[in-house]
């Protein structure tokens, strides 16, 4: 499975990872991993160490990650990003929406 | 189609066999199993009852005199083209050797004889099944290709509407280059170009999520909005303001525009840029002299209202700089071995251009060689503008079109801004739409424009903010100005900017008169070298104090009042 999700120890995040492409392909997984998260989640981390590429409709899936999670007092961080990752991130100021760590 | 379409139902079933006893037999037992049956003797008659009774299946005896089985099985799969007609040799051959030839004239498969009754019926419905799956097969195929024929010429027509709108700027300037090649007949990047109503040009490259219909659909109200907005001089921060108001309605959430806006002033050399997600855009002064443009805000229509920052930076230019723009089209080329060209490629592509190169050929060349194509597969734009004296445009067509209706020529009006306004809106829009309601002064929309433009800017920097224009005489001092201008708009408190205006017919001509008021100091207008002489419009150009003498050369009369916060200019003009 290239999305695997996860509880922090202290249970009120859901950790999400995606391993490889983070792209269109991984739109329903994607999804699936925070709706299916149950509804005691108070926060999230998208941990991005396995993953090696990101698309702009990766950027439009944690958009709407962002959006479920209550858009603007949404907790999201997003973890690990590759170098390539990264640099896309940046180029859409994604921090100003994100936790980049 | 002609079709038994049922796997059970009665079948048109054509036997061929020169001996009338095993024919008779085989007839009789598919009459039997419920079958409608032709027969011949030998190959030529089955090839005619073939064109003539269209059969579902065809059962030949190998060896016939006249034509033998194996010419015939040629000629009805000739025939039949693209229908599936299973053509199955009954024959009492079983030499591999004679069953392959069998087989390579177009069989489908053998039935030996002598005749088994339950051997015969299994494999004629077996034949059936096969031969109804490839119908089916075949009527979605054509399904498929007249759906795609279809959407592709709704694309087509789409695409001209498109184009129309999209395409009714200024990209064919003599100082613009540009590519675009589209993934599909909408690619997901947009590109526009126009010039401003009081000299200069807008320039806005985006790239959408996605591509095909979807980004075009987004496409279509940027490229109306932006053509729109830019004809009646608004500047490219509302433009932006409200094309990402207008996404962020109309967008799914995960949709958005990755884009640029530029502002290029090329008789003040100054460049005003907001880059919001696309890669860093570049100023190129030469191979080793270049400047990065970076995105520093988030893609257009992400943000609600009170949340975007739409404030453009200022860049100084210089006669002959270009500036170039990419969609990420660009940094994801690849090469054969999957390597990407990459921010690395554009940077070894601009410093190979040498001092002799346009940096658009050099990035052009760059990319082809990379790619080792000439036609680029993603959705790729590269834009290059280049900064040029104005005088060197050609003149360009007035793109909206004047309207057949009768206007006011004879009216007069006051507009007048105040307190918190002054920070957050600019009157110059409504104020030059008023402006151009009169019939024939479009036509001078460049001038009228300007003259409102400097009246209000003048009136706004020097009388309201108190903004010396000496700081904009030396680089440092420009970009002080406008961090102050921002600074200083944010507090404006207990001001006013009041415009009067009056028109009146003269002749086939008019006659503006227009009064502008601030509530600032003023300024000593009696000493004011622009003022006085005209000597100062020949000091050449510097980067203040120029808007006196650009008014002066405009107006028919420019003269000052009170303590110089009261101007007044009488505009005349002839269509």
């Amino acid at each position: 499975m290239p999305i695997q999700t996860s509880r922090s120890h202290d249970g009120q995040t859901l950790i999400i990872r995606i391993e490889g492409r983070f792209d269109f392909s991984t739109h329903q997984a994607f999804r699936d991993a925070y709706e299916h998260g149950g509804t005691d989640v108070r926060g999230y981390i998208v941990d991005l160490a396995e993953a090696t590429y990101l698309d702009s409709s990766a950027l439009g899936m944690l958009l709407l990650l962002r959006d479920y999670a209550g858009g603007d007092n949404a907790s999201i961080a997003i973890e690990n990003c590759n170098k390539d990752v990264r640099k896309i991130l940046t180029i859409s100021n994604f921090e100003q929406l994100f936790t980049i760590r | 189609m002609d079709e038994p379409g049922a796997e059970n139902g009665p079948l048109k079933i054509l036997i061929a066999d020169d001996s009338d006893s095993d024919r008779l037999i085989l007839k009789t037992l598919l009459k039997g199993l419920g079958h409608d049956v032709l027969d011949a003797a030998n190959g030529r008659d089955a090839v005619r009852l073939f064109q003539s009774g269209a059969p579902d299946i065809v059962m030949l005896d190998a060896l016939m005199p006249a034509m033998d089985g194996m010419e015939a099985a040629r000629q009805i799969k000739r025939l039949a083209g693209e229908r599936m007609v299973p053509v199955i040799f009954v024959t009492s051959l079983t030499e591999a050797g004679d069953l392959a030839q069998c087989l390579e004239a177009g069989g489908d498969g053998f039935l030996s004889k002598p005749y088994n009754r339950l051997m015969i019926k299994a494999k004629i419905s077996a034949f059936n099944r096969m031969r109804l799956l490839h119908q089916a097969l075949s009527r979605q195929r054509d399904a498929m290709r007249e759906r795609n024929r279809q959407l592709l010429e709704e694309q087509h027509v789409a695409r001209r509407v498109f184009d129309n709108i999209a395409h009714t700027g200024c990209l064919d300037a003599a100082n613009i280059r540009y590519h675009a090649s589209p993934l599909s007949v909408f690619s997901g990047d947009v590109l526009f170009a126009s010039p401003r109503p009081a000299g200069g040009m807008l320039v806005f490259a985006g790239d959408f999520t996605g591509h095909g219909l979807p980004a075009a659909i987004g496409a279509m109200p940027v490229a109306e909005t932006f053509y729109g907005m830019a004809g009646k001089g608004f500047d490219g921060s509302d433009i932006l303001r409200e094309i990402n108001q207008k996404l962020a309605r109309i967008l799914p959430k995960d949709m958005f525009c990755c884009g640029v806006m530029v502002e290029a002033d090329f008789a003040f050399n100054q460049l005003r840029i907001w880059n919001g997600g696309l890669p860093d855009g570049w100023l190129v002064r030469s191979s080793t002299e270049r400047y990065s443009l970076p995105s520093l805000h988030l893609p257009l229509g992400i943000l609600g209202a009170d949340q975007f920052k739409a404030e453009m930076d200022v860049v100084r230019t210089r006669p002959g700089d270009r500036l170039l723009l990419m969609t990420d089209g660009v940094l994801e080329c690849s090469d054969a071995a999957g390597n990407l060209f990459g921010e690395e490629g554009v940077r070894l592509a601009l410093e190979n251009a040498g001092n002799e190169g346009h940096p658009f050929d050099a990035l052009m060349r760059g990319i082809e060689q990379f790619t080792g194509q000439l036609n680029f597969g993603d959705d790729l734009t590269l834009f290059c503008l280049e900064m040029i004296d104005e005088a060197g445009l050609a003149v360009l067509p007035d793109a909206l079109e004047p309207s057949s209706l009768a206007g006011p020529t004879e009216w007069t009006c006051e507009y007048e801004v105040r307190e918190r306004t002054l920070g957050e809106f600019s009157p110059l829009p409504l104020l030059f739409h008023i402006c151009m309601e009169v019939p024939g002064l479009r036509r001078k929309s460049g001038e009228i424009y300007t003259l409102l433009s400097e009246l209000y800017n003048n009136a706004l920097e020097h009388g309201v903010l108190e903004l010396p224009s000496e700081w904009k005489y030396t680089q440092a001092g420009f970009d002080r100005y406008y961090e102050e201008r921002t600074v200083r708009l944010g507090r404006v408190g207990g001001h006013y900017i009041r415009f009067r205006f009056h028109h009146k017919p003269v002749g086939p001509g008019g006659r503006l008169h227009v009064v502008c008021e601030d509530s600032g100091s003023g300024f000593d207008f009696r000493n004011h070298p622009a003022l006085q002489s005209a000597a100062v419009a020949h000091s050449g150009p510097r980067y203040g104090g120029r808007g006196l003498v650009l008014l002066k050369r405009l107006a028919e009369s420019v003269r000052y009042y009170g303590e110089g916060n009261r101007v007044e200019v009488v505009y005349e003009w002839c269509p």
